[in-house]
């Protein structure tokens, strides 16, 4: 029973936190662009993308603000691809989303390669450090509040909640998704919408694969590690709202730390379990019909301007 | 002389395909220039390294095998409007069973044991995408969501039972399948293809397309799934059942995912091993793609992403290897990206 106890312990919170990150924040992204109407499976390349464009940034600069800002930049150019062939072209958005994946691991191993000298990783960078208030001082949210990246995330997701549900933005966002046609009718320019909505997809995974890479202070191959899909599942099992989307992340992130948590103690349950729980429990979901209706409409459905 | 319109629509597909190939091979010299290579140079050694030397040639025929298979696989689920983005699970766990039984039943004979070992690659598959094909027929659940999920169990599945039940000490393999069970080199055959494990999985990929071609145009069956793909609610009127098709297309679908892990399983290596499937189900979605879902399209889109699979080494000395991965996804880009160019022309010709 001790063990049970120790298992909840404030590192325990800490570590949900500093998982559930890329998550939430990828999360985020997969829903905007999908209430647009576009599904967007390249979340995983651009997390990469963001991870390795804001290490580069970081690198040449010194400024690690900078480098988020490049990494964020790069995750637009590249979801501005899957934005220009889905939406310009029409083409089947799940095959976009895989070229995309295809094409950030060709692209960061490449340049991995050009610029580092190294098929594994990057130079080491600084990263964001934690800012130091009387704040930080307290236990529990100490951490929390200390880190920059942490606030902006919270930030942004009750941001992208409020755009999407308070705005006239988020209507036409959500309109353009559900009935283009109608929307349309209205006005509204559906290519536009859909557009800003992937775009805004890839500043916020890119975000996500920023967070990676300087929790490691480097940029590894590969190290976006399959949380595109988690994130995706996330998005799902939210129902395609930004706040379940985050809540279901800090879920997924929770089932991680215990992982760990109980392999600190040296109680060994298989990890490949946990790994199973996201994509399981978005099968068991979507088994029971419950997000069913929740999918926008017009989801994955090219638009074609009559 | 008046060429025929099938013939004509065949022509027009093809040069816009393999224009859309060209443009990528062009987008890609940019970033062979950026890293300070000479595109022509490594374009040429490429050329050279797989088709002007006959190890070159066994070695792409021994990455196209699988992905023969699985773009078939890919290919049929198209063709009933079923999207399975599965295929990579459904290899793991096809192969996963097909090395299972080689290594089990080792007292059986070649005659025995490879029919079987093939039945079990393919129930595999099937049986990993049948929860996926249940759910879709019973509750509408999306098949790409349900698949993409099925891969990462699949992952995790047989990475657990490599972990803790079958590996062989001190590797992260299992014991190798029973010497019956494999499939023999094609350098056996041909002397030229000496050192590449290019093997029979090829033949069996051939024989696979012809079935598959055979059944979709010649078969009730296959005029069932085509009805159900081209027009869903046109099907249901004329009596056919949507979702007896569906099911069973997509357990198909899946075994032939499945039968692109014997390839490695019974030809290669002849043990099952954590990532053997190396994306396999992912590229095969491209091949497919390029193949226009045609049987013997399918054949040359992956000799195709074969080559450039085979490429790497090729060209690695010149400039990043990876800038391969890059020509496949620009390949995957522009040709999605023309079809909306290919439809206009055949619609204007057919007028």
């Amino acid at each position: 029973m001790d063990d049970f106890f120790k298992i909840f312990s404030l590192s325990l919170l800490s570590q949900t936190i500093r998982i559930s990150i890329p998550y939430i924040l990828a999360a985020l992204g997969a829903t905007v662009s999908e209430l647009g109407g576009v599904v967007n499976i390249g979340l995983e390349g651009l997390i990469l993308i963001g991870a390795f464009f804001s290490v580069i940034g970081n690198y040449y600069t010194n400024n690690p603000w900078l480098g988020l800002l490049f990494g964020v930049f790069g995750g637009v150019v590249f979801a501005w691809l899957h934005a220009y062939v889905s939406i310009k072209f029409r083409a089947n958005q799940i095959i976009s989303g895989i070229a995309l994946n295809i094409m950030a691991v060709g692209v960061t191993k490449f340049f991995l390669k050009f610029i580092f000298h190294s098929s594994s990783n990057s130079s080491r960078i600084s990263g964001i450090t934690p800012i130091n208030t009387p704040l930080s001082k307290i236990p529990l949210i100490g951490d929390i509040v200390s880190s920059p990246l942490i606030i902006i995330t919270i930030v942004l997701i009750f941001a992208v909640y409020y755009t999407v549900y308070k705005t006239s933005f988020g209507l036409r966002l959500r309109s353009v998704g559900e009935n283009p046609e109608a929307a349309d009718t209205l006005g509204i320019n559906v290519y536009k919408i859909r557009y800003i909505g992937v775009l805004v997809s890839g500043a916020l995974a890119a975000l996500g694969g920023v967070w990676l890479a300087y929790d490691q202070h480097q940029f590894t191959d590969g190290m976006s590690g399959g949380r595109g899909y988690i994130a995706l599942a996330a998005m799902i099992f939210g129902k395609w709202d930004p706040l379940l989307a985050t809540i279901a992340s800090l879920l997924f992130g929770f089932a991680e730390a215990i992982q760990i948590q109980l392999q600190t103690m040296g109680i060994n349950i298989p990890v490949q379990f946990i790994q199973m729980i996201p994509y399981a429990l978005t099968i068991i979901v979507l088994a029971l019909s419950l997000s069913k209706s929740q999918s926008p409409s017009a989801d994955g459905i090219p638009y074609e301007k009559e | 002389m008046k060429l025929p319109l099938w013939l004509k629509e065949f022509f027009i597909q093809v040069s816009i395909t393999l224009l859309s190939i060209l443009i990528s091979f062009i987008v890609g010299a940019v970033f062979i220039v950026i890293a300070g290579a000479n595109p022509i140079e490594v374009y040429l050694k490429l050329f050279e390294g797989i088709f002007l030397n006959p190890y070159g040639l066994a070695q792409m025929i021994f990455k196209a095998t699988p992905l023969i298979i699985a773009g078939l696989s890919i290919a049929l689920g198209f063709r009933a409007g079923l999207f399975n983005i599965g295929s990579e699970g459904q290899i793991i766990v096809g192969g996963f069973l097909c090395a299972y039984v080689g290594f089990t039943f080792t007292n059986l004979n070649s005659f025995v044991l490879i029919p079987l070992c093939l039945i079990a690659a393919f129930v595999g598959g099937a049986i990993w995408a049948g929860i996926p094909a249940i759910l879709r027929v019973k509750t509408g659940a999306h098949e790409v969501i349900t698949t993409i999920m099925m891969n990462f169990i699949a992952m995790a599945l047989t990475n657990y039972f490599i972990t803790y039940h079958f590996h062989l000490p001190e590797t992260v393999h299992t014991q190798s399948i029973s010497s019956s069970a494999f499939l023999g080199r094609l350098d056996h055959f041909i002397t030229a293809f000496k050192g590449s494990p290019a093997n029979m999985s090829f033949v069996i990929a051939i024989l696979l397309c012809v079935i598959c071609w055979w059944v979709i145009s010649k078969t009730p069956y296959g005029y069932e799934t085509r009805a159900v793909g081209f027009n869903p609610n046109a099907a249901k009127t004329a009596g056919i059942n949507i979702n007896r098709n569906l099911f069973t297309t997509f357990l198909i679908s899946g075994g032939l995912s499945g039968l692109a892990s014997i390839n490695f399983i019974m030809g290669y290596k002849h043990y099952f091993e954590e990532g053997f499937s190396q994306g396999v189900g992912f590229m095969a979605i491209a091949v497919a793609l390029v193949g226009q879902n045609n049987p013997f399209g399918i054949i040359f889109s992956a000799l195709l992403f074969g080559a450039l699979s085979h490429g790497t080494l090729v060209i690695n000395a010149l400039v990043p290897k990876d800038i391969i991965q890059i020509l496949e996804a620009l390949v995957i880009f522009f040709v999605i990206s023309s079809n909306i160019f290919a439809k206009k022309y055949l619609s204007r010709i057919r007028d």
